[in-house]
């Protein structure tokens, strides 16, 4: 009897198991899965909880509710992997043996990097909304707040959802208007990177949406600490951004499991073959999802497409036969844009998001990098994907690799 | 994409000029690409910075963060900040030739 052990049963994890059970015969191969958490978020539902647009209710069920019928689930802090043991070992000190392993550990926010940060300010005056509890402290302070400076701050990439700092911007613009409070407020985006669109095409399509929304946008802050009894931000090159509001999203880091293993790099994140996922240290090891170091975005559209592409190689892999399937990068994500309007992006590590038409091409039904009222319902109709169809491993009718047809190439 | 040249050599590169063929790359352009961007010379941690940037570009397919760079090359965020004023991610890549940091969008 083999065993194939999965860490973590949150997105990645959980879509590697129901993908995987009915394909590994009962009698060959033990599925276990290991997370020390119960409860299972859909996290793009976080960002619609500090506007009220979803409440807790919407994004939490139990995880062993979608722990595939066969497969051995162990709730379990995880003290090692043991990689050239091929075990891991839990808290208690019980040792889980294995015969492969995918690491599935997530990313996770740490605001105690960043000096001043988290004190006693931080749900008060400085938010997340990249945790539950975050988003439910933002939710309350925007319901009493009467006005003032508003700064969402992105301290580092890469993130998690790296589109999920605009669609705040822009559900916090909305919110505010139709609280008939937009006047007293100033809303700034401040970000590393060199604008709030980096891409050339993107931000061709899109590079009026902040100042038609009025928002102002500090570009280049690359964040050494905050001060928050002055509510201020200080970069490294001694600039300084006032605020009465900071929703700040956090640098992100990798499970310390894996720092405490060995096997991340400098952001805890496992090095691995971004065609496969194949650990660049270990033959049996795997990463996927969030976990993994690969150059392309953190979300769940990846770990949906990495899903497909990993199990069909895992189980030429196991048979000793070399990984036909190659990742491409694949990712795309519903930009919510406030007003019951949204844009889709679809890209993949070599190409960056065009305009046109997905998943069908001339036909849609959703419009790629343009504001529609169709991709607004494909945001929300999501939600019941998620939990019905993705998490189940139900295939859905869209190809892991990035297509061309339908997309309109500006030959940048 | 168009090419352009830089020194005498013909090279291509984006709309905002940073290089897009990482083997058309030389130092005695990167000493071009450097004045273009304000910086006269370029001193020893200049250099360490760039041949870390390279070398790391060529494994990871991706230019590495200013975390990286000080976490992974030894060289402190508030050095690289000096080093290349202002914009130091978007400054150390141009001169090395390689894609700048970019989010997805």
């Amino acid at each position: 009897m083999k065993r194939l052990l999965i860490l973590g049963a949150g997105t990645a994890g959980t879509m590697v198991a129901a993908k995987l059970r009915p394909r590994l015969g009962n009698d060959e191969w033990k599925i276990t899965m290991i997370d020390q958490e119960p409860t299972h978020y859909y996290q793009p539902g976080f960002l619609f909880i500090p506007f009220g647009i979803y409440t807790p209710d919407d994004v939490v069920k139990p995880k062993a509710d979608f722990i595939p019928a066969g497969v051995e689930y162990i709730e379990a802090e995880i003290d090692l992997i043991e990689a050239a043991q091929n075990r891991v070992t839990l808290a208690d000190g019980t040792h889980v043996e294995y015969d492969y392993l995918v690491i599935a550990t997530g990313t996770s926010i740490r605001p105690d990097e960043t000096p001043g940060l988290e004190g006693p300010e931080y749900g008060k005056t400085v938010h997340d909304f990249y945790t539950l509890e975050g988003a439910k402290a933002l939710a309350e302070a925007l319901r009493f707040w009467e006005g003032g400076k508003l700064v969402l701050n992105i301290v580092e990439m890469p993130i998690k959802c790296p589109v999920a700092p605009l669609e705040f911007i822009f559900l916090a613009d909305a919110y505010f208007q139709d609280k008939g409070l937009r006047d007293n407020v100033d809303l700034t985006y401040v970000t590393p990177l060199d604008g709030a669109f980096t891409k050339p095409i993107a931000a061709k399509h899109l590079g009026n949406l902040l100042e038609d929304k009025n928002i102002s946008l500090e570009p280049d802050f690359y964040l050494e600490r905050v001060d928050a009894d002055e509510k201020k931000l200080i970069s490294y090159d001694e600039r300084e951004i006032e605020y009465d509001l900071l929703i700040t999203i956090p640098l992100n880091f990798g499970s310390d499991v894996v720092a405490r293993s060995g096997l991340g790099n400098e952001m805890n994140y496992v090095p691995v073959d971004n065609k496969n996922f194949l650990s660049k240290d270990y033959e049996n090891v795997f990463a996927i999802g969030d976990a993994a170091d690969l150059p392309t975005s953190k979300a769940g559209s990846v770990a949906h497409f990495a899903v497909e592409v990993f199990t069909e190689n895992f189980l030429r892999h196991v048979e000793g036969l070399p990984m036909l399937e190659e990742f491409d990068g694949h990712a795309n994500c519903f930009i919510e844009s406030g007003h019951g309007k949204g844009l889709l992006i679809d890209f993949n590590y070599d190409t960056e998001p065009l305009p046109g038409k997905y998943p069908l091409p001339g036909i849609g039904p959703f419009t790629l990098l343009r504001e529609t009222e169709m991709n607004h319902w494909g945001k929300m109709m999501f939600k019941w994907t998620y939990w019905n169809m993705l998490l189940r491993g139900k295939p859905l009718p869209l190809p892991h690799e990035m297509l061309m047809a339908g997309k309109i190439d500006e030959g940048a | 994409m168009p090419v352009t040249t830089i020194g005498g050599q013909e090279v291509h590169v984006d709309d905002e000029g940073f290089l897009t063929e990482y083997d058309e790359w030389t130092e005695d352009l990167a000493r071009e690409l450097a004045t273009n961007i304000g910086i006269a010379d370029l001193n020893d941690d200049h250099w360490k910075v760039i041949t870390f940037l390279r070398s790391d570009f060529k494994d990871q397919g991706e230019t590495a963060t200013l975390r990286r760079v000080s976490a992974v090359g030894g060289i402190p965020t508030k050095s690289l900040f000096q080093l290349f004023p202002k914009k130091p991610a978007r400054k150390m890549s141009y001169v090395s030739g390689l894609p700048k940091p970019a989010g997805c969008i």
